[in-house]
Formats: C-alpha cells, structure tokens, sequence
C-alpha cells in the first residue's frame, strides 16, 4: 500500500505537557547522542494524542531528537502501525484478516464494519466517529476472529457481538474487551482439559481485560504509562 | 594491526586483514565480485544482495559477501582455513536470482536512458544475468521527484540500492534524501519532494549505479562511446580536483571526477561538475582593439602593433587572475620584468609571504586531515570555498576529530567549537595554550584568505603559524584561486602588491576579472571569456580556457597538477603561454622559448620543485611576523560559490544553481 501524508495538514503539533514529560523520559532512556533510538516511542505517542501522524507531528519528533525530517517520514511510512491518515474521533478499528482470522469469519467482521461505518478502509464514518482497516496476523489466532481497538484486543467476535461493540462505540461508550464467546483467555471452548485447578479460583476475566476495565480508557490509549 | 587470516577463495589461499569484508578480500585477490549497493566510501547496506556468494562450512546459502567480515568465517573442522566460493553452481544460480528480481521492475527502456552504455546493471545484466524474466505482473510506476537543476530522475529504474540516500546524509552532510515506504512501495525520494540543496550533489548521478540518477545538464546529449576522455584536473577551486573531460568534437560534454585519494577521493562539487556550458558561451574567439571608445575586432598582428605603440618605453605592470596556468604566468612574470615592470598575483590582497612556501602553500597535506584529531579553522568557510574539501574535513569530523573556527559562523554540515571571529579570539587560544598531551596529537590548522585579505591578514597568519607550533600542528593554507600557489611559487609577485597598478601607464592583465583597475592605464586583457575584465581592456588577446591547452597548476597543498588539452580553443584563440610569446617579440624583449617544453625546462630551471607532478614537496617552516590586529572580523572574499570566475559567469548551470541558493538564503520564503 502507498502510504503518503494526508493531503489535508493541520498547522502545528505539539506534545501536551504530561505526553511531553514522558517523551523526555523515553529519550532520556537511551546513551547521550542516541537519542533517534526513541523514534518509534515518539511517534507512537504522538498518534496516540492525536490518533494519526501529521507533517507538523513527525516533524516536532524529528526535531526533539535532532532529526533531518526525512528520517521521521522513513520510518512513519514504514510501519503501518503509524496512521498518516485522520482516523475517527473515538476509535480506530484494526480487524485482522489473515488466515486464522480469516477462515473464522473476518471477512464478516470486515462486512460489518462497511455497513455500519465507511464502505473503504481508512475512512472515516459519515459522522467522524469511527474508521476501521484490516491489519496483518495480530497472534491472536486462537481466538479468531478478532479486532484491536486502541490497545485492546475483541476476540471470538460473530457479526452480531462485533456490531454491538460498534453500537456501543457509537453511543460512547467503553466495551469491555476480551473473548465474546465466554472464555476466559485462549483454552478450548468446551473447558480447561488440563491444569484444571486453576479454573476454579480464578478471577472474573483475564489480566489484560481486568486492566482495561480497571482503567477504562482503553480505546484512545495505545502506549504505556 | 590485527593479524592477518588465512583464507582460501576459489581455490587460493591468501592472508588478509580480518577486519576486511570477504567481498574486499576478494577483491584482494583479483576476484570480482558484482555489487550495486556497496560502495568502499559509504557504509555497508547489504540491501542489493548482488554480491552473494558461497561461504563452505556456513549455513547452508549464500552469504553477502559486502557484510560479512573475514573474522567471522568459520575454518575447517581439521584447522583449514575458511572457504569461499565465488564460482561456484550455488553463487552463480544465486547471482541469476538476484538479478532476475532486480529486474522484475526495471523498465527495458535503455535505448533511451542516458545511462546506457555505462551502466552497471546493463552491464553486469549482461554477465551474470539470464536472458528470461518469469514477472508476468505488472511493474511498478513510480513519482520521479523534481530534485532541482542537476539530477534529473527516472524512478522506475530505481534498484533501491540507497547509495544517493548514504552519500547525502554521510559525505555531503545534509540528510535530504531518504528511501520511504517499504516493499513494493518503497521510494528513493527528497523530503516531501523538495530539491536537493547540497553543493556536492552532482556525485549521486555517479554513484548511482543504474539510470534513476542523471545528470539534467548532460541529457540526451551524448553516448558514452562517442566522447574522448581526456585525464585533467579542475581550477574551479583551489583544490584541483582530478577529472576527466568527456569531449565530443571540440565541445566539451561533461566532466567527471577521477579517483586520487590524495585530493578529492573521488568526488567533485557541482561548480567543478556542471561548469562546462559555460565554456561556450561569452567566448573572446578574435583580438580587440579599442577604437575610439569602442572595442573593434582585429587581427593578431595589429593587436600586437597596438600593444607595442602604447607600450613602448611605459612603465608596464603584469596581474594574473585565478585561473592562470603556472607556463603562462611564468612567460609573462620574463616579459615584464624584462621590460622593468613588475607583476603580481594577490589580486584579493590576501597578505601571502612572497618566498616563504610554508606560508602561502602551508606544510600541510590534504591527506593530513584524515589524520587529524583536531581541525582549527581560521577565516574560512570551505564549505563554499572548496566543497570536496569540507566534506574531507566532515569525514574527519565523523572519525571523532574536534573542530574549531575562528571566523565567521556558517553551517558547515559538522558541528564546531565557534571561538570567535577576530584576531583577538586566535590570540586567545594561542594564550590558552594545550597541554602536552592534545599537543602530540596530529592537528591541522586551515587558514583560509577570509583571515588574510584585509589589514589583519600578516597577524592572522602570524598566529596561525604560531598556533601551529603551540598545536604542534600542520598549516593548510586554503586558496580560492587554482592559480595562485603557482604564482607564488615563481614569485608573481613584488614589495608593493596590488599597489603596482596605481603608477603604471601599462597593466597586461591575465585573466583577472575580479579587480577593479582604475582609469589612465592602458590595459591588456588577456582571458578566455567576455566578463568584467574584458570590458576594462583597451586590448583584448583571446587565450584559451583551461579545457583547452596544456598546463600546470598548483593546488592549495602546493601539489603541482598537469591540466591537458581536450580540445582546441575557439575561433583565433591561442594558448595563454603562445600569445605573451607572440608578443614578447613585438615589445623587443623576446622570450627564449618556442615550444612549452622549452617554456617548461626553463621553469623546472627556475622553480625545481613544479617538475614534481603529483607530489606535495615539504616546506622549510618559516614563521611570518606580524602585529596584534585590529578588531577587522573575518569574512569568507566568496560571497557567491557559484558565481566566483569568468567562466561560472558564463554558465547557465551556475546562474540558475546561485539563484536558488540566494532563493533560499532570504528569510522565509513566500509559501
């Protein structure tokens, strides 16, 4: 895919105060001198304030790191992770499409999202809520199919559970992430087969959804701290 | 030195330095390897695979040889040396792979790319490529970025093999192109397809091993085969960089830099490169005398006759500009001297010490600075003086060497120590003094003439000299002029200077364009193009440019380089050397040579150390006394690198390079 800058820039980025103090903690990470190293960090924060990558953001970055700007524009054109395009105001949803995904009904997913939000990928929906795209092998393929939305999977998504998480998306609200078929991570469906005590004191969901839940803003989110 | 490690290629086994890539232990051996993306003056990529071959006992495919060192190759599991194939059925099935994937998206279309014919992946196509392709899809189109005046683009033909992309960002300096995207898509290209502002990027065009980059000037023009290659050097700067002049018939085509690790490795700025329209326009091509207010075209003879009635018994002063050769300097330094007049060369009234060699030509070598640890910088901007030269001192720079520069502050594409820009700031750091230490360390200190024009010039280069001692360093005296150490050498000079115009009735002047020469005197241009000085002149002797006859020049290490003729001067113009021999014998003082070699003996005779070609004499150092100095700051004497001699005046390349450098010099552009 041809990845280029979005034809419509704003004027100027600049790092909120908190985002700020984390990205000189992330350069402050790496050997005086070494500063490019924290590029990807970098960027990666900057399209989690504001959901895609602009000209002024990567240049901003280039800058902070003592960077010729073509060296931003590498690297931002080549990781697909990095958005050169506005994604929806709410949340940017990635459906996985390889095979695993795929043979378990991603191509549904996928027909649901161009129902209920733009008929292309990387559009945004009529109202700017919403954008949606297929990404590559995401490794959740035990639990195909699945979406990522934020830093958050959805796994062992129908149609039908997949279109209510857009519904409650649309309405504002946070859907709680993790399996949609009643499993607690990746065991089989039909019960834990081995290791079986630890099915029993268990807590109500997995680790990373209880993260989630607990800190509730996962669908802008994407780095840590 | 590391020992060195046995190995066997093909067969024979040789020693070589561990650290060294099998590709350049091949190349030890005489063996040729194919390559696209390595190139020995830019990192390692490793990204064409081109080079691929068989490593016995490693795994079990082909390796890049250009990213593998010796060191790291396993031996024999009885204590054998390590083994590498270069011919063998796996290399060459590899090598017919790699190119059948280069070319998947290579387009056919050399009949009409001005790189045929000199074309390393036609070329090595042809060796070890396979007359099939089994790409039914279809190619890639591509978006060929507008990179400014010089490298025109076609990037289809693009093997993503980033030698441009190293080039700009490790030996120019400016990281101004990248290769974005990935896959498929990935595209060689400039920042959101700005032009490229480097003074050295003409040496991508040859760097670029297939024909995405070429020269825009050179378009269409001429094939490789059709020209005459002549070996020469260039004058464009002081550093005479080694080139070869491509000529079709008596026009000039192209130039292109030779390799001499000594001078310019093997790159050459764009003043130097793209300078040869101006070698066809502007032409003084018949003598002129003036009549009566106006120039009118004559023959030799009356010229002469003119030259003999306004000269006879006057008194008669010699200038020679920039761009002289040394024979004919010398020929003119006997005639007027002969004559009781007196000559001179400093026409920027730089204070260089008339005999005094580790003065004018320093003790320096350019080879030094890849020595160096530490680079003192005084009254120069070499980025605009002598591009090549720069990205030497950057190449320094990048090794760990620490710069400073008393001068005026400019992006040199490398950081430095800015200490000031007046004599007082060198007067400071001498006093600092180093400690023993820093003092063994080799050093070079470069003065450049933006510290010795002006009333500072003799202290300026008193304390250079002294810096050097307190450094323990090498001089490198930086010229502007490709002509002027050779002037200095056989003392085109007098106690005077530039003072020597002011009582003369007669100024015969050498091609020195950029001195304003006062009214009263009767003046005698001699040059190769209608510029400044021409329009001064009362007569007007067309010479030939330096393209054009045989000649010696004198870079600013004090190098003595030959200059060879690639082709003949136009219409009545002579050598530079003939016509003062002309003359000579008009004015009554004929001069005892009739050919350049005899002109050439007489000047070995006088000045032994020029009949040393190619070799950097050492110089008896002599320390220059001078005064405190004023508070007169240091300015580079080039305000226009494109624009600094007749015949970069005459070149439309060059007019449209400075307009887009004083385009881009203005604050805030209208966007």
């Amino acid at each position: 895919m041809l990845r280029r800058l979005h034809k419509n820039q704003p004027d100027s980025f600049a790092f909120t105060e908190a985002n700020l103090a984390w990205a000189e903690k992330q350069i402050a990470k790496y050997p005086e001198g070494r500063a490019a190293s924290a590029i990807i960090p970098l960027l990666w924060r900057a399209q989690e304030q504001e959901g895609w990558l602009s000209r002024p953001a990567i240049e901003t970055v280039c800058e902070m790191l003592g960077l010729a700007n073509i060296r931003g524009m590498e690297v931002a054109t080549f990781y697909f992770m990095f958005q050169l395009h506005p994604v929806g105001d709410i949340a940017h949803i990635q459906v996985c499409g390889t095979t695993s995904c795929m043979i378990c009904g991603a191509e549904d997913l996928m027909a649901v999202c161009k129902q209920k939000i733009a008929a292309n990928a990387h559009e945004r929906s009529p109202d700017g809520k919403l954008s949606w795209e297929e990404v590559e092998c995401l490794g959740a393929c035990s639990n195909a199919p699945m979406a990522q939305i934020g830093k958050d999977y959805y796994e062992d998504l129908t149609a039908e559970s997949f279109a209510q998480i857009i519904d409650e998306l649309y309405a504002g609200k946070v859907p709680v992430p993790g399996s949609r078929n009643g499993r607690f991570a990746s065991e089989p469906k039909s019960g834990l087969t081995s290791l079986t005590e630890h099915g029993e004191n268990r807590q109500a969901a997995n680790m990373s959804v209880t993260l989630a839940t607990e800190k509730g803003d996962s669908i802008a989110r994407i780095t840590e701290g | 030195m590391s020992d060195l490690r046995k190995m066997i290629i093909d067969g024979a086994e040789i020693e070589v330095d561990p650290a060294l890539t099998i590709l350049q232990a091949c190349e030890q051996a005489g063996i040729e390897v194919p390559r696209f993306c390595y190139h020995e003056r830019l990192s390692i990529a490793g990204n064409c695979r081109m080079c691929l071959v068989e490593v016995v006992g490693g795994p079990p495919k082909p390796a890049a040889s250009c990213a593998m060192q010796v060191r790291d190759l396993r031996g024999g599991p009885d204590g054998e040396p390590p083994e590498v194939k270069t011919k063998s059925p796996m290399v060459k099935k590899a090598r017919e792979g790699v190119m059948e994937f280069l070319l998947i998206n290579h387009p056919l279309d050399c009949p009409i790319c001005d790189q045929g014919g000199e074309c390393d992946l036609q070329d090595q196509a042809m060796a070890y490529g396979v007359d099939f392709s089994r790409f039914r899809e279809e190619k890639r189109s591509a978006i060929d970025p507008d990179l400014g005046p010089l490298v025109a683009t076609k990037m289809t033909r693009c093997i993503s093999c980033t030698r441009c992309v190293r080039f700009t960002t490790e030996v120019a300096g400016v990281s101004e192109m990248g290769q974005t995207g990935r896959g498929e898509d990935s595209e060689i290209t400039s920042y959101l397809g700005q032009m490229l502002t480097s003074e050295l990027q003409g040496n991508v065009i040859d760097l670029c091993p297939v024909g995405a980059l070429t020269s825009k000037p050179y378009a269409f023009t001429a094939r490789p085969w059709e020209l005459s290659h002549t070996e020469s050097i260039d004058v464009m700067d002081a550093l005479c960089s080694n080139i070869r002049v491509d000529t079709r018939g008596r026009d000039v085509m192209r130039f292109l830099p030779r390799n001499h690790d000594g001078v310019n490795e093997e790159w050459l700025s764009d003043k130097s490169r793209f300078v040869w329209d101006g070698l066809r326009r502007q032409r003084l091509d018949r003598p002129y005398v003036r009549k009566g207010g106006k120039l009118t075209p004559v023959g030799w003879n009356e010229a002469f006759a003119a030259i003999a009635s306004a000269a006879n018994g006057k008194k008669i002063a010699g200038i020679a500009g920039d761009l002289a050769p040394v024979e004919a300097m010398f020929a003119l330094k006997q005639l007027v001297e002969g004559l009781g007049g007196a000559v001179e060369c400093r026409t920027d009234g730089a204070k260089l010490p008339a005999g005094n060699r580790s003065g004018y030509a320093g003790t320096a070598r350019i080879e030094d600075l890849d020595e160096a640890e530490k680079v003192l910088l005084i009254g120069t901007n070499p980025r605009i003086e002598a591009p090549v030269l720069n990205a030497r001192i950057r190449k320094a720079w990048l090794r760990g060497a620490q710069i400073a520069l008393v001068g005026e502050a400019a992006d040199l594409t490398y950081d430095y120590h800015h200490a000031g820009d007046t004599t007082a700031a060198l007067t400071k750091m001498i006093d600092e003094g180093v400690t023993d230490e820093e003092k063994g360390k080799p050093s070079v200190v470069v003065i450049g003439q933006g510290a010795l024009i002006g009333d500072d010039g003799t202290a300026n280069l008193a304390g250079a000299m002294r810096m050097c001692e307190v450094l323990g360093a090498k001089l490198l005296v930086l010229h502007t002029a490709a002509s002027r150490v050779g002037a200095m050498d056989i003392g085109f000079t007098n106690d005077s200077a530039l003072g020597v115009m002011n009582d003369a009735d007669v100024i015969w002047n050498l091609g020195a364009d950029e001195i304003e020469i006062g009214a009263g005197a009767f003046v005698i241009y001699q040059g190769s193009h209608g510029d400044r000085g021409a329009h001064r002149a009362d007569v007007i002797l067309p010479g030939a440019a330096w393209t054009e006859e045989n000649g010696l020049f004198v870079n600013t290490e004090g190098r003595p380089q030959r200059a060879n003729r690639a082709g003949f001067a136009p219409g009545e113009a002579r050598d530079n050397w003939a016509i003062i021999r002309a003359a000579s014998a008009h004015l009554g003082q004929t001069l005892p040579y009739d050919n350049l070699l005899a002109l050439r003996k007489a000047l070995f005779e006088a000045v032994p150390h020029l009949a040393s070609i190619d070799s950097v004499p050492e110089n008896e150092w002599q320390q220059v006394q001078g005064g405190q100095g004023g508070e007169q700051p240091m300015r580079s004497p080039v305000e226009d690198h494109y624009l600094t001699n007749p015949i970069t005046r005459a070149s439309e390349v060059m007019a449209e390079l400075s307009k887009l450098a004083h385009e881009r010099a203005l604050p805030i552009a209208a966007e």
